[in-house]
């Protein structure tokens, strides 16, 4: 209970860091550049709402930065992100970002899922098989695909499926001149224009969990229970995944439930390189467009999602292995 | 066998927060015999380590050859790289070894011209987010108590807050960040994950006896840490320099690549900016996304398998099976 307590309160005081972090960006840097854009700004919002979005980004002089910031965390807290200025204009900031998220979550979600289960598994097996073709060929192969950035794999295999092969699409999500519905035709379209950022993404991740798996299960396989069920003569397979697997696991377990909470922020880069309507895509268009009020947004929801998912994975860590509990 | 390498290297698989694993760290017990190896001895063995292991062998070339390019770009690309002199997406050709930029650049002397700014990066982060870490990260475990608790704090916050997202935002006010802005914001940002591994290191050594004898000589903190502790941490230093310094290779191409950088500088990341948002597959220019590209891969290989094998000296555990055969225990089939 005092763990989670503990962790609780390192939850909170991060999350503090980041809102701060939001905050006082702006205003730190040289000639506060939102002020910049939010001044200049004219059209497609209503004085209104411009009026507060100056308000939240310090164009009230008169206000103290103490109040100004007070202010902004209240908003925060009551949810008020205030309206986009460039990408759609007017709209409300919370309303473009949760249309983004289904597509972020079943894209990279469902990577993220595919990946931990691939990798977890061939980690097992070429450890198991130490010194086998699979267990030569796979590290140094993933040692090299772990340093390849992200967005050039995806450039890469645009080039050669979709430009040269012409076998998959790579823009957008789903084609144009097809109305979104729960129908056969669009739910395949949606899947076939997921192949190519999914398998990037798929790709580039898979190495860490199977090196990590891998060097676990090595260290694992050395232990004298591993040994001693060896003695006893039980199958192979037994050894394997009830003995060396299942308490080597751990490290990969929890490097899972942390990687969910990557899936939100995680994927920019293919998002990007993709044109795929998620949370990533949308934080760069916020980007490119100077539209401060929805990348604060952003990453205000990247970053809690990775704290929830950090808090998760510390407390699964402390009921998995009570080892842990006791360390700092 | 296993001291090749002093003080025990322990790079990526040490404390990483999650694994409290028995066996996989030998943080301090290889530490005791190294406790005092001299820095001419040390250096030999690193020789006789980097060319002992393939991995390593590979990832020293490579960067020696970067560097090269990086020092010298005049000798091997005779073009200005910004110079748009030429006849606009020309394929390869004798001139051209890699065909021209839809802007009429020469995409050799881009490539080779691109190095330097690139390995600034690489070794300016990896430099300066080495010394902080090894600053805050060895006076945390060392002075103990509420400096622990406070340097701590400080490191784990900026452990979770999410890197690549925090550098676009800062990115995006900065409008178009230089060389020297890039490196200073990604130090910043990227210390603090070596910071943790190197703590943990210099707590399994605060109890050690030479450190004992320092204390009682008299000494204070900052000569114990600076001439005591950090000299007997050398390896995993070096692996903390590579890590940050692969790091700072991805992040900038990343953020140059979205547009974040300055897009008049010539670096690899730019490139690829460039090419991309003129469609340079779509007009037959895929040399112009495929080259920067591979160069950003062959960097951080060299990089990343440079810390694998300090990884592999320092724990032998993980060698390949090839060199433990003789031992190894006898397995059903």
């Amino acid at each position: 209970m005092r763990f989670v307590l503990r962790r609780l309160s390192f939850f909170v005081l991060t999350l503090w860091v980041a809102l701060t972090l939001n905050f006082l960006l702006p205003r730190l840097m040289p000639g506060n550049p939102a002020l910049a854009v939010i001044g200049q700004y004219k059209g497609g919002v209503s004085p209104q709402a411009l009026k507060a979005l100056k308000a939240e980004f310090g164009l009230n002089t008169h206000q103290s930065m103490l109040s100004q910031y007070v202010t902004y965390l209240g908003d925060v807290a009551t949810g008020k992100f205030g309206i986009s200025l460039t990408t759609q204009p007017g709209n409300s900031v919370g309303r473009i970002v949760l249309d983004a998220i289904p597509w972020t979550l079943g894209l990279v979600g469902v990577t993220t899922i595919l990946a931990f289960v691939l990798g977890t598994g061939i980690g097992i097996i070429g450890a198991w098989r130490r010194g086998g073709r699979l267990d030569s060929i796979m590290p140094p192969i993933f040692v090299v695909m772990t340093v390849i950035p992200y967005f050039w794999i995806g450039l890469v295999l645009i080039l050669v499926f979709g430009v040269k092969l012409h076998w998959l699409p790579y823009f957008f999500s789903y084609n144009y001149t097809l109305t979104p519905g729960l129908n056969a035709a669009f739910i395949s379209n949606v899947l076939e224009h997921a192949i190519l950022p999914a398998f990037t993404l798929l790709i580039t991740t898979i190495g860490t969990w199977i090196l990590t798996m891998r060097n676990t299960m090595i260290t694992t396989l050395a232990e004298d229970y591993v040994r001693m069920a060896r003695a006893k003569g039980l199958a192979g397979h037994r050894i394997m995944l009830d003995y060396a697997a299942r308490n080597a696991i751990l490290p990969n377990l929890t490097g899972f439930a942390m990687s969910l909470g990557f899936v939100v922020g995680g994927a920019i880069l293919i998002e990007e390189v993709f044109n795929y309507q998620g949370v990533g895509y949308l934080l760069l268009q916020a980007v490119n467009n100077d539209d401060y009020p929805l990348m604060q947004a952003l990453f205000l929801l990247i970053t809690v999602t990775v704290l929830v998912a950090i808090l998760i994975s510390d407390v699964a860590t402390a009921v998995l292995d009570p080892r842990t509990r006791g360390a700092r | 066998m296993a001291t090749l390498i002093g003080p025990g290297g322990t790079g990526d698989t040490g404390d990483t927060g999650q694994l409290p694993a028995p066996t996989l760290a030998p943080a301090g017990g290889m530490l005791g015999a190294a406790g005092g190896i001299t820095g001419a001895r040390s250096a030999r063995r690193m020789a006789r380590a980097v060319t002992s292991n393939r991995k390593a062998t590979v990832g020293t070339a490579l960067l020696v050859l970067f560097c090269f390019v990086g020092l010298f770009p005049g000798l091997i690309a005779h073009d200005n790289p910004s110079a748009e002199i030429y006849p606009r997406s020309l394929g390869p050709s004798a001139q051209h070894l890699l065909g021209t930029t839809a802007f009429g650049q020469d995409i050799w002397a881009q490539v080779i011209y691109g190095t330097r700014p690139v390995l600034l990066i690489a070794f300016g982060v990896g430099l300066g987010a080495t010394v902080i870490a090894t600053l805050i990260g060895v006076a945390a475990a060392y002075l103990g108590g509420a400096w622990d608790g406070v340097l701590n704090l400080l490191t784990d916050v900026l452990l979770v807050i999410p890197a690549f997202p925090l550098l676009i935002v800062i990115g995006s006010y900065l409008h178009g960040a230089g060389t020297g802005v890039l490196i200073a914001v990604i130090t910043c940002i990227s210390w603090s994950y070596t910071a943790r591994q190197l703590r943990a290191q210099a707590r399994s050594l605060r109890t050690r006896d030479f450190l004992e004898a320092a204390r009682v000589r008299g000494e204070r903190s900052f000569y114990i840490i600076t001439v005591e502790i950090i000299p007997t941490m050398t390896s995993l230093l070096v692996a903390a320099f590579l890590t940050n310094a692969l790091y700072a290779v991805l992040f900038s191409a990343s953020l140059q690549f979205i547009g974040l950088g300055n897009p008049s500088v010539v670096s690899w990341g730019t490139m690829l900016y460039w090419a991309e948002n003129n469609e340079a597959f779509q007009t037959g220019q895929a040399l112009w996304i495929i080259v920067p590209g591979l160069c950003i891969v062959a960097l951080g290989a060299a990089f990343a398998l440079l810390n694998y094998a300090f990884d592999e000296i320092g724990n032998p555990a993980l060698r390949p099976v090839r060199s433990m055969r003789r031992n190894r225990v006898t397995r059903p089939r």
